[in-house]
């Protein structure tokens, strides 16, 4: 009990538990949509886009943020497009622009100053990476998104489930599909400094797919994955803590962990009903 | 009074022209059926009509105070949804939204509109249950059942009965007739099940890639196209003479029979 009061009198573990909760709460809400219409390399490919851009901000002494939210917003709606349109195949258009992002932040890292272990923070991320400005940014974006999500919440369930039929019947399907490219652009800036450009995806990905194992309602998947996220989120971080393992990956491993044991469960339940 | 005017349209997709100089109109009240063979430009259609796809010429004219957050579709069932979990009753009040403007919440309007809805197409019972676990006659009435939410006036429906079962299927047709006939209701339906069609439907657009039928019901049944597509006992000279046309087989039998005097027989 004494080790996890003074865990959190580290003032870098606070600054991780604040930016990170409100991070993985919406992450989880976008994930839902985001893998259900099938977007889920989409989240990838921003994170490296978001990658490519504080690499560029820090080689410039730019603020981090203040760069890479403009440009993951941009290339969000430039991969809506792209996705969107019958001609390019929309997944190998998410490779190209994903690894050549990626490519262009490692060689500005390298050749702007030279300092590896900064690379290394950015691809795995690292909780002694947020500043409190950042903190506070941080917070301000989440609870951006979370408003957002709950405002838009019939609509982001229509145009999910049914983009033809909500556009048919007047709905601006395209501008929903926007606020859910912006909403999700915000939470990959956000929460890769913590997670890292490679594993921030699975943030979004996993607790989706995981509460899908057992809910059977949207609504109930949506607050099924809030739960999971945030859970698993700071089961992750205290253990790496103690575990001294790398947070990110600590995260993705629980999150793992949680997908498997859903889906025994779900197994399980099958077999007996 | 015309609810949808179509003035000579022209369509095309991916740059090749389906359709050239279309016209017709649908009154209220009509139940049309759109029929042809695949490629005929049915689909391409549809999407003019409810502003999916541009046309390239001509003019759609809504009319009758109809307005676009007042058509009902029924759209062919996407892979996504195979999987999606969502409820009955979430399925069915998503067809609310377009009334709702920017305004977040459902108002108890909204719900109650969404329980009539289940309960007129007999799906009330089913409203906790997970949409990907009905049969496919019980998701299309959930389908159909939020189409209603969103319509009173018109219905555009895109194969209402692709994958069903025959009873499941001639229940669908039943149900759409139901809601034509008693609720007053405009149905423009797409279909290629031109028997199902004409026994339905009062008028029917037939869209081939050569000819164009459009008028009644019965007057597509003693046409040209018509009479190709059915086999019916009618024997009025222009059935008569279709069917002579159509069942012209001499060029059959005179293969057969010199194959009989090659053989010497």
């Amino acid at each position: 009990m004494n080790e996890l009061f003074e865990m959190l009198s580290f003032s870098f573990m606070q600054r991780a538990f604040i930016v990170g909760i409100p991070v993985a709460l919406c992450a989880a809400l976008l994930g839902v949509s985001l893998v259900l219409k099938r977007y889920a390399m989409i989240g990838d490919g921003l994170s490296h886009v978001g990658f490519g851009a504080l690499a560029i901000a820090s080689a410039f002494n730019l603020a981090p943020l203040w760069v890479s939210v403009p440009v993951v917003i941009i290339a969000a709606f430039l991969l809506l497009r792209l996705s969107e349109s019958s001609r390019i195949k929309g997944d190998s258009a998410i490779a190209l622009i994903s690894s050549g992002a990626l490519a262009i932040g490692v060689v500005v890292a390298t050749v702007g100053n030279g300092m590896n272990t900064d690379l290394s923070n950015y691809l795995f991320g690292s909780i002694l990476a947020t500043s409190e400005s950042d903190a506070i940014m941080s917070v301000c974006l989440s609870v951006v998104v979370l408003a957002l999500f709950i405002f838009f919440y019939g609509k982001i369930f229509a145009v999910t489930f049914d983009e033809g039929f909500s556009k048919a019947t007047g709905v601006n399907s395209g501008a929903y599909n926007m606020v859910i490219a912006l909403l999700t652009a915000l939470t990959i800036v956000v929460g890769m400094r913590i997670m890292g450009t490679l594993l921030i995806s699975s943030l979004i990905i996993f607790p989706a797919l995981t509460s899908m194992r057992i809910c059977r309602t949207y609504k109930k998947v949506i607050i099924c994955s809030s739960v999971v996220s945030v859970v698993c989120f700071v089961a992750g971080i205290v253990s790496s803590y103690f575990l001294e393992t790398p947070t990110g990956a600590t995260i993705v491993l629980v999150n793992m962990l949680m997908f498997f044991a859903f889906s025994a469960l779900s197994y399980l339940a099958k077999r007996r009903g | 009074m015309s609810i949808i005017k179509c003035d000579n349209i022209s369509m095309s997709y991916d740059g090749v022209t389906v359709f050239d100089n279309l016209s017709f109109d649908v009154k209220s009240g009509d139940y049309l059926c759109i029929v042809g063979e695949n490629g005929s430009g049915k689909s391409t259609l549809m999407k003019g009509l409810l502003g999916l796809k541009q046309v390239r010429d001509g003019r759609i004219i809504y009319s009758d105070g109809l307005k676009r957050n007042e058509i009902g579709y029924l759209p062919q069932q996407t892979g996504a949804q195979k999987d999606f979990p969502a409820s009955v009753y979430e399925v069915v009040i998503s067809g609310r939204l377009n009334k709702r403007g920017l305004k977040p919440f459902y108002s108890s309007a909204d719900k109650e509109s969404a329980r009539l809805n289940m309960e007129r197409l007999g799906i009330g019972q089913l409203k906790n249950k997970c949409y990907k676990e009905l049969s496919g006659g019980q998701q299309q009435r959930v389908l159909l059942a939020r189409a209603l939410c969103a319509t009173s006036k018109l219905l555009i429906l895109d194969e209402p009965v692709t994958g069903l079962d025959p009873i499941a299927a001639s229940e669908m047709y039943d149900i759409i007739s139901k809601l034509n006939k008693e609720n007053g209701i405009t149905v423009i339906m797409v279909s290629h099940d031109i028997v199902a069609a004409v026994d339905h439907a009062d008028h029917i657009l037939h869209l081939s890639n050569k000819e164009v039928f459009f008028g009644t019901t019965g007057d597509y049944t003693h046409s040209e196209l018509g009479s190709r597509f059915l086999y019916h006992n009618c024997h009025c000279e222009g059935c008569e003479r279709h069917s002579r046309y159509h069942h012209d087989s001499s060029h059959i039998h005179k293969y057969t029979n010199r194959a009989e005097v090659e053989r010497g027989e």
